[in-house]
């Protein structure tokens, strides 16, 4: 290399992955042993923060969370659903794992579709994932089958719908004016 | 009026109300047609739907004591909750209460639905909802200035640290570098919040098992550190200080006699919570070997922060993920080793320590320089440059109309926060607003944990538990 190096490449934004990041062995070993997982480094240069982001077809749901368990991610920490509503398969579910030995994050997700909104529950794997799920439930209306209390937890029992779905109207609040008339 | 509340006069009560409600003729005015005729706008789409002015909430009125319906068993609960039950001696029979929502222990509105035998505690379920505002979805229709106003509100508490969650989410997707002064002012902002907070659980925590002059001597501490709070950022709480880009202001003239002196108040404070409490006989006997969780409970069920740390659990955000540079400073991370209540006193008087440590530090090595990003993207010009340039108003318009553009991504940011792992999962379609805001609230996995804590407790051993856990319902419920 020589000394100018007016030509190095600084990327605009720091979301790329630097090229030696990647899952230690054992998280590799684990991911290997699902072809159907894709996987992805996500790093950020601002906040050093780097974890690796795996989404799987649903069927491998609860075997990946079995084999993460048992590979060192032991460490439940957050599941959350989110409603893609434009994209094909319509909803993500993503499960947030430490494995706090080796100071490692591993986000997993998985798409289901519209149709059938339905993930296997992990309240078998994490107990933790109780009230995640209910949460995921009552919010996005995704059905977690082996749920031993699958009930809306932050809404009233008897909501209709599931308001953080993109299609669920926020409502609005009509605007009366006293004097006039105003065409709406 | 004077017939309804006539017991005896039931059959004519009813005549009389429906008489007045077949006599009322049906009017709609112009204004309600009008009205009727709105629409609304369907979040995420185009389209637009008639309003409907019906709603199933019915008259909002009491029923006359007679036509009461008995009150409606909550569906699909785990505890078996017969209201209708005789009530039962201390016998090996069971009985169901419910502590709470309105609770004084229960921090706000909290549901324990208790299943007791005598004294003891055979069962807990909580229910929460009660402080449910739609949070998340309120975030999907403000733009990414206006969000740092939304999720401040959440953990009431800790708000510095839930802007800085978001904040860091943001950053991430945008991918841009703070200058560290910035970086400084973040971390001098959320220890001192660890400090308030811990100092406020200190004193909630003392009132709930008795020690009333903790109630008022925390209060006091935690007093100084909102007053420097609102020197800096004009508010006590919910500041909106901490925004993506950096943060609002620069710190006050004169903050670091402020902060030291705030520093050696907290401290001589905390001296004095230790005096009045360690040997505490009192004390002691309400806290030793109550509501213990192991440390595989706490990883079962996503316990974070002073509780996972109480139970022996080495693991702290700041020093394993490090974020805003916190590496840099030398603090220790406190643990316990029994899991219960004391530790859990034990860990966060030492957390109060540690983190006036790391002010200190702030203190005397705060870098100078910009206390946010000079991204144009990101960050509005000078108020003064907008009198002088016709560029940069609109360049300050555009900011504020339309706000930051983000390009589209999936981001998790977590801080550590005075109850645990504060996480944002941010996922973004481009655009000036999330397409998606999940918040990974420490306390929601707090109170999860609560039946693993209680069962088979005391009553009086549920609150200690309960205060031991410190949770916000604001971040439960969110």
């Amino acid at each position: 290399m020589s000394d100018f190096d007016a030509t190095v490449f600084q990327p605009e934004h720091g979301d790329e992955a630097p090229a030696d990041a990647k899952p230690d062995s054992s998280t590799e070993a684990l991911i290997a042993s699902f072809p159907a997982a894709t996987v992805e480094i996500r790093s950020y240069a601002s906040s050093s923060v780097t974890y690796t982001a795996v989404s799987l077809p649903v069927g491998d749901w609860v075997a990946f969370a079995e084999a993460a368990k048992a590979t060192g991610f032991d460490t439940f920490i957050d599941l959350a659903a989110v409603d893609h509503y434009t994209e094909a398969p319509r909803f993500e579910v993503a499960l947030n794992l430490i494995d706090m030995s080796a100071k490692q994050r591993l986000i997993v997700s998985t798409r289901v579709p519209y149709d059938d909104p339905t993930v296997p529950s992990l309240t078998n794997v994490f107990a933790g994932a109780n009230f995640y799920e209910r949460e995921a439930y009552d919010l996005i209306g995704i059905a977690f089958p082996g749920h031993p209390d699958l009930t809306r937890i932050l809404l009233p029992d008897e909501w209709d719908g599931h308001p953080l779905r993109k299609d669920y109207s926020i409502g609005a609040i009509p605007v009366e004016f006293k004097a006039g008339s105003v065409d709406l | 009026m004077t017939d309804t509340t006539n017991p005896t006069g039931n059959d004519a009560t009813t005549d009389d109300v429906e008489s007045v409600d077949s006599g009322e003729a049906e009017i709609v005015t112009p204004a309600e047609e009008r009205l009727r005729l709105h629409e609304v706008w369907v979040s995420g789409t185009e389209e637009r739907f008639p309003f409907s002015m019906s709603t199933d909430e019915g008259a909002q009125e009491l029923l006359p004591r007679d036509q009461e319906p008995a009150l409606a068993v909550q569906e699909g609960t785990l505890v078996d909750d017969d209201y209708q039950s005789t009530p039962v001696v201390d016998s090996g029979e069971r009985q169901i209460i419910n502590m709470g929502p309105q609770h004084p222990s229960t921090h706000g509105v909290l549901r324990l639905q208790m299943e007791l035998e005598g004294e003891t505690v055979r069962r807990v379920k909580p229910i929460i909802g009660y402080l449910h505002t739609g949070m998340e979805k309120t975030a999907e229709v403000l733009n990414y200035a206006q969000g740092s106003t939304n999720v401040t509100r959440m953990d009431y508490l800790a708000p510095f640290h839930n802007e800085l969650a978001y904040s860091l989410a943001v950053e991430q997707l945008l991918g841009v570098d703070l200058p560290p002064r910035a970086d400084a002012i973040r971390v001098l902002m959320t220890e001192l919040n660890r400090v308030s907070s811990h100092l406020l659980w200190a004193a909630t925590m003392g009132m709930d098992i008795g020690a009333l002059s903790m109630m008022i001597y925390g209060w006091r501490e935690r007093e100084v550190c909102l007053d420097f709070f609102e020197k800096t950022t004009g508010l006590r709480m919910n500041h909106n200080y901490i925004r993506p880009g950096g943060v609002a202001a620069d710190l006050p003239d004169g903050w670091e006699d402020d902060v030291t002196s705030l520093i050696a108040a907290v401290n001589g404070g905390v001296d004095e919570y230790e005096e009045l409490l360690n040997e505490n006989p009192i004390f002691l006997d309400r806290t030793l070997g109550v509501g213990v969780i192991t440390p595989e409970e706490c990883k079962q069920y996503g316990v974070t922060g002073p509780m996972a740390r109480a139970s022996g659990i080495t693991w702290d955000l700041r020093k394993e993920m490090p974020y805003c540079g916190i590496d840099q400073y030398e603090f220790d991370v406190p643990t316990g080793i029994h899991g219960d209540v004391h530790d859990r006193y034990e860990v966060r008087i030492a957390e109060i320590r540690e983190s006036l440590r790391i002010v200190e530090q702030v203190v005397e090595t705060m870098p100078t320089g910009d206390y946010r990003v000079q991204d144009p993207k990101v960050t509005p010009p000078p108020r003064k440059r907008i009198d002088e340039s016709m560029e940069a108003l609109i360049h300050h318009f555009k900011l504020f109309t339309e706000g930051i553009r983000v390009p589209a991504g999936t981001a998790y940011q977590s801080v550590e926060g005075p109850r645990g792992e504060v996480g944002c999962y941010l996922v973004s379609k481009g655009g000036a607003r999330p397409w998606r805001m999940h918040w990974r609230a420490p306390s929601f996995a707090a109170v999860q944990a609560l039946p693993a804590m209680m069962t088979d407790s005391l009553v009086a051993d549920v609150v200690a538990t309960l205060a031991s856990a410190d949770p916000v319902l604001g971040d439960v419920d969110r």
